[in-house]
């Protein structure tokens, strides 16, 4: 029986984690308080998916490891997510500079990650690779409603206003490259895919590039060029906002080592 | 979670006229409050009822609105996964508990629109409980224990008010919010059962929120504007005091299981009363906080302005995007 990697449960854990931080930031922050519990939803379901990976990745390793070491106590540099998922929820800045968030950069964002989920959990729920299997199939449906609200609120903006659709490009400008990433398999994907378990996300690229192609063209956006540097994250090495959604996140729980909540 | 706040007047509450001589209509309204009975909202109703309610009802969404912010302080920093999957899903429910209330205050004929502007120009008031800020992690298991369990007290009577839509809204409130008591409480146990600094934290956060948590049942009956309408209209069914004895009787045992001491050297069991005795409540301070001097009115409000503000365009979106796709459904049509 083939089973996938840890490294690469982590990767699929560490998306999930990151990309739930930074949804959750929207908690009481919304544009209308139908959104604020929408994307409340996105982040939980996010954040069930890494736990489950997680608590499977920490099973497989033994020695007592646990679903919140590996969340709690890995450095950015152990962290294998898309660079994607750990930008902040605004335009391009560096990583100590701040902006009020935007939503059309959250939107834009969360369209372009699961309407690659989609693919990949579909892809992984057939993995012989059972456990993994059956964490696709749940995450399946989740991403399916992330795509669908995350598509549905892009249309609504390209074919909105003026504003809307002139934010709506400018975060797709700013965070289209770094789907580049997605097509180049890491170190870790070659040796999921040679276990059999995994998926090769090279296979996926037409399929996703249709989804983005249809929404766009609803929403009568422009898809931009992109070209030069392709992002790295799921290699471990990341933009400037990694370490501090980090510092953030596992603050406290590194300050009380041992500690149970 | 919510409120003590319907007793404190706001802009719209402080002229409610009650027209002298009994109309058919007002006989038959008198009769079904006299028998215990509901109004819906497509009954006759006396202006001054109308206007009370939507005024307590939104203060009642505003506060559950309002409430996720100082929670929502600590989602980013939650020290293990499924507290921080328990807290979004807590906060995600209080701003659900915003949206029924709304929508139950807009059968009363005012819009959500209308509501939300009395918030954010500061003329519709929320609970004062929500304007201390959240300094440690163990705020958020207090806060369930304490508030949403002092929400529960003030909330369980009006399950039974005169309003329909309130009455049935404040049924499924009353159960998410003992749920969340229940996961606020069972997270200070395991705190407590943890190391020195987590136990310290518990008794820091009880530390600041007790008194708070007493003053949330409003001002005492002696002192208190509008109880014996609202006792009269079955939209307030027990008096501030006697749920403010409710709440500290039942929590008193609550915090001994805990291994907490409540900050208050006056509270103690009176044998001939049947209750615990408790100290002075700081009035001044809470009347301090309620007229928007207290450490966070400010930073509250301001917040919920600005994400209202930052978040028109998208709302504007919505709007421009459903008109351009009536008009294109139209055309076909045509
Ligand atoms: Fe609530
Ligand atoms: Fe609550």
């Amino acid at each position: 029986m083939s089973k996938a990697p840890v490294e690469y449960l982590l990767h699929l854990a560490d998306n999930a984690v990151v990309l739930g931080q930074r949804d959750a930031e929207w908690c009481g922050h919304g544009p209308i308080l139908e959104e604020d519990l929408a994307l409340a939803n996105v982040s939980l379901d996010l954040i069930g998916q890494a736990r489950l990976l997680y608590q499977l990745a920490a099973a497989r390793m033994g020695n007592g490891a646990t679903e919140d070491a590996l969340a709690y106590f890995r450095d950015d540099k152990d962290f294998l997510n898309y660079t994607l998922v750990e930008l902040p929820n605004h335009g391009a800045l560096v990583g100590y500079a701040a902006a009020d968030r935007d939503y059309a950069t959250t939107i834009v964002r969360n369209f372009l990650y699961s309407a690659l989920m989609v693919l990949v959990w579909d892809a992984l729920q057939k993995s012989p690779d059972s456990d993994l299997a059956a964490i696709a199939a749940k995450s399946l449906k989740e991403a399916r409603y992330h795509l669908h609200h995350a598509a549905d609120w892009l249309v609504k903006f390209g074919d909105g206003t003026e504003e809307s659709h002139a934010r709506a490009q400018a975060a797709l400008d700013h965070l289209f490259r770094y789907t580049e990433e997605f097509w180049t398999p890491s170190a870790v994907e070659d040796a999921a895919i040679a276990s059999g378990a995994a998926v090769d996300v090279r296979t996926l690229r037409a399929a996703w590039d249709a989804i983005v192609a249809d929404t766009l063209a609803e929403a009568t956006l422009k898809r931009p060029e992109v070209r030069g540097y392709i992002p790295e994250g799921k290699h471990g090495r990341h933009s400037e906002h990694l370490s501090y959604l980090l510092g953030e996140m596992q603050g406290l729980a590194r300050a009380h080592p041992g500690a149970t909540w | 979670m919510y409120t003590q706040a319907m007793d404190i007047p706001d802009e719209s509450g402080k002229k409610l006229a009650v027209v002298a001589g009994q109309s058919e209509q007002e006989a038959a309204f008198e009769a079904r409050i006299d028998a215990d009975g509901r109004i819906e909202p497509q009954d006759w109703m006396p202006d001054a009822y109308r206007k009370t309610l939507v005024r307590q009802i939104s203060q009642h969404a505003h506060s559950e609105v309002v409430g996720m912010l100082p929670e929502g302080n600590w989602i980013s920093r939650a020290p293990s996964l499924k507290r921080k999957a328990i807290l979004i899903a807590k906060v995600q429910d209080e701003g659900g508990h915003g949206l029924y209330l709304y929508s139950a205050a807009e059968t009363l004929g005012t819009s959500r629109d209308e509501m939300i502007d009395g918030l954010l120009s500061g003329r519709a008031k929320y609970s004062s409980i929500f304007n201390y800020p959240t300094l440690n992690w163990a705020d958020v298991g207090v806060i369930g224990w304490l508030v949403d369990g002092a929400a529960i007290m003030n909330q369980i009577p009006l399950c039974r008010c005169s309003y329909g839509p309130y009455s049935r809204a404040m049924i499924r409130v009353c159960k998410e919010e003992s749920f969340h008591q229940r996961q606020g409480y069972e997270a200070l146990l395991v705190m407590m059962k943890g190391t020195e600094a987590q136990r310290e934290m518990v008794q820091d956060a009880v530390n600041r929120y007790w008194w708070k948590c007493l003053a949330m049942f409003g001002p005492p009956d002696a002192d208190s504007a509008h109880s014996a309408q609202g006792m009269r209209w079955g939209i307030k069914r027990i008096s501030n005091d006697d749920l403010r004895q409710k709440f500290i009787d039942a929590t008193v045992p609550q915090a001994k299981v805990l291994g907490v001491t409540l900050p208050d050297p006056d509270l103690k069991w009176n044998e001939a009363r049947g209750h615990y005795d408790y100290g002075q409540i700081d009035w001044q301070e809470f009347w301090n906080t309620v007229e928007g001097n207290g450490p966070c009115n400010k930073e509250r409000l301001a917040t919920r302005v600005k994400a209202h503000k930052d978040g028109q365009w998208v709302r504007d979106a919505a709007m421009a995007h459903a008109r351009k796709q009536q008009e294109r459904a139209q055309k076909e049509a045509a």
